[in-house]
């Protein structure tokens, strides 16, 4: 088990290296800070002067030493933009982004999870039939067109939810300000939440909805049936459990990349988040932030899967360390 | 596929009502099950339209995509513009056709990356095994843990202007576009098909062919190969949908083709300002996407009943 553990972690960590050694290299070679920040017009000796400000003018390992070791300690550089520390910008930015993701996180399992069962106890109603080809509709449509449909429907339409924004925020401790317990930040997180989690929800419907049919045909089932206990404790307490782990697993892979994937619902509702600012610094060539913003999302994936490895194996005691 | 799903010759009854099973090819036997899948069959007639529309329809509507016409900003449907107009007054029906050339283009194209890097990767790991196969599917890992979108966007922002300097703006975009979709799609089939590899190899009729000496690379292109394709084409139909998402979400974000390539992501993307005043045009593009991914899910839907009847999911 230990090893098992010390391996999953040891990979993380190779893959974290290789990540960040792209994020240098990108911001090392590709993209030119010095004229965007000097501008078309600077002469020779103004570019050396930034040039050398920057410290673009040192070998090449010497500065990936230096990158790797000012990463670790927390210092991913400075905004070539804003002229403040990457990182600090990412961070200020990053709780709006979780925020969403856990709100679409946790419609996607409520919803996915709960019409998926109901599905599979009545697998031949209309009602099954119609969420399956729902279902099937949902992995189909790209997240900007349900994030531009539901503006459409229930901001332009019917007037009912805020089209963008992320309404009122306050603060809670340090920089993390929520949306969670006001009623406006409430409002406007329902429609950017019910965009970024539909790709999920019909994922995790088509899940359950497949392991729990698969479930009542078992043995256990059959068993629990002839105790004579109800459709509702059957399906809840014997065949939902034992399809929790394929359930839980996928939540736990999938939340990272709804953390990636973010940054299309938040250009469309214009939710002030990481990944709008990651596509504004790619405009501006501000590659500091770039890279910070691909090294701390490749940290979240990487650990949240690291995390997930962990958890399936203590859940599934089938599961062989190797 | 020939040979890989004996069980349904014998399970189709509509094949055999008089006396004997008569011969059933395998195409047919396939064709059959197809079939039955009322809405696989739809969609493939609908995705069939849709392909050719975008084919041959800038012959049969000769508009202009870049006519502008200020006296006809943003209007809805009509007689003269079927699809209503954009803010600049261009004909709408005009830019989908050609949008669509590229947007089913690059679905296809990076499809085909996926599926042969896929293919390549996972043969040689199925067939290697040992180290070389562990150091592939830990390469196969590390593409799947990767914050895809976000790299995706940098790649493309990198070296679209090289690329372009090199082959043209049109295609400089294209061949990017697609290498970097395809190239963060192929794990899935590489996995499946080793996959179907390690199974293969201890079949008796590989043993056999093995036993009649014939070499490695005989009884990978020739026995192993074919058979292990029925889920590698279902796997690539689900890769055209996706890549066409991937083509509009980066062209919805403003990173894909240039604005004067209306794909249809371009089109999205163009409309979304005009929400309000200009609904029509959003829904054009969007339904436009919708429609064939949809209908390319449906059909790999009804592929995988015929390809894959092992796979429930």
């Amino acid at each position: 088990m230990i090893a098992f553990v010390g391996r999953r972690a040891l990979q993380s960590i190779v893959v974290l290296a290789i990540v960040s050694f792209i994020s240098f290299l990108i911001f090392q070679y590709i993209g030119d800070p010095v004229l965007t920040m000097a501008g078309q017009f600077a002469t020779q000796a103004e570019q050396a002067q930034i040039r050398e400000a920057l410290g673009l003018d040192r070998p090449f390992y010497v500065q990936y030493a230096e990158f790797v070791g000012n990463a670790l300690r927390g210092n991913l550089g400075v905004s070539y933009v804003a002229r403040v520390p990457a990182l600090g910008l990412i961070l200020e930015r990053l709780p709006a982004s979780i925020e969403l993701a856990v709100a679409a996180e946790l419609l996607a399992v409520g919803l996915g999870v709960s019409l998926g069962s109901l599905a599979a106890a009545y697998p031949r109603s209309a009602f099954s039939k119609a969420t399956l080809t729902g279902s099937l509709l949902g992995v189909s449509v790209p997240t900007f067109i349900v994030g531009i449909a539901l503006i459409l429907v229930f901001a332009v339409g019917l007037g009912w939810l805020p089209p963008f924004g992320r309404g009122e925020v306050v603060p809670v401790f340090g920089s993390w300000r929520t949306g969670f317990v006001t009623a406006s930040g409430l409002q406007h997180l329902i429609l950017p939440a019910l965009t970024l989690g539909m790709f999920q929800l019909a994922l995790l419907f088509r899940l359950t909805r497949g392991g729990v049919i698969e479930a009542l045909q078992t043995d256990y089932v059959r068993t629990a049936r002839a105790k004579g206990l109800g459709p509702v404790r059957v399906i809840v307490k014997h065949a939902l459990r034992n399809v929790l782990i394929p359930v839980v697993t996928m939540i736990g892979l999938q939340f990272g990349q709804l953390i990636g994937f973010s940054l299309v619902t938040e250009t469309i509702f214009q939710w002030p988040g990481a990944g709008n600012l990651l596509l504004q610094s790619i405009f501006e060539s501000d590659f500091p932030v770039v890279a910070s913003y691909i090294i701390i999302v490749a940290l979240l994936v990487v650990g949240l899967n690291l995390l997930v490895d962990i958890a399936y194996a203590f859940l599934d005691p089938r599961i062989r360390y190797g | 596929m020939a040979g890989s799903t004996p069980a349904s010759l014998t399970a189709d009854a509509g094949g055999a009502r008089e006396g004997l099973a008569p011969q059933i090819s395998p195409a047919l036997d396939a064709w059959r099950r197809f079939r039955r899948h009322r809405l696989a069959v739809a969609s493939a007639i609908v995705l069939l339209v849709m392909a050719l529309a975008v084919v041959l329809g800038p012959t049969l509507w000769p508009v202009s995509i870049n006519d502008i016409d200020f006296g006809a900003r943003l209007q809805g449907p009509s007689a003269a513009h079927p699809f209503g107009t954009d803010d600049l007054g261009q004909d709408l029906l005009a830019r989908m056709l050609y949008g669509g050339r590229i947007s089913l283009a690059v679905g296809l194209a990076a499809m085909v990356v996926s599926l042969v890097v896929g293919t390549l990767i996972g043969a040689i790991a199925g067939t290697a095994r040992g180290s070389i196969d562990a150091g592939l599917m830990w390469l196969t890992d590390l593409f799947l843990s990767l914050p895809q979108l976000p790299l995706l966007l940098l790649i493309i922002y990198l070296f679209r202007d090289a690329l372009k300097g090199l082959v043209g703006p049109e295609g400089g975009v294209f061949i990017l576009v697609v290498a970097v979709i395809g190239g963060f799609r192929w794990m899935p089939v590489a996995r499946l098909v080793r996959a179907q590899f390690l199974s293969l190899r201890e079949k008796e009729f590989v043993e056999a062919a093995r036993a009649l000496g014939a070499t490695t690379t005989r009884l990978v292109l020739r026995h192993i190969l074919p058979n292990a394709l029925g889920p590698v084409i279902v796997a690539g139909t689900i890769n055209v949908a996706d890549a066409i998402i991937a083509e509009s979400t980066l062209s919805f974000l403003g990173l894909g083709f240039p604005p004067d390539i209306p794909t249809w992501g371009r089109l999205l993307f163009d409309a979304k300002d005009y929400l309000d005043i200009a609904p029509h045009w959003a829904l054009i593009a969007g339904a436009a996407i919708f429609l064939a991914v949809l209908a390319i899910n449906f059909i790999g839907d009804g592929l995988r009943d015929v390809l894959d009847p092992r796979r429930v999911m």
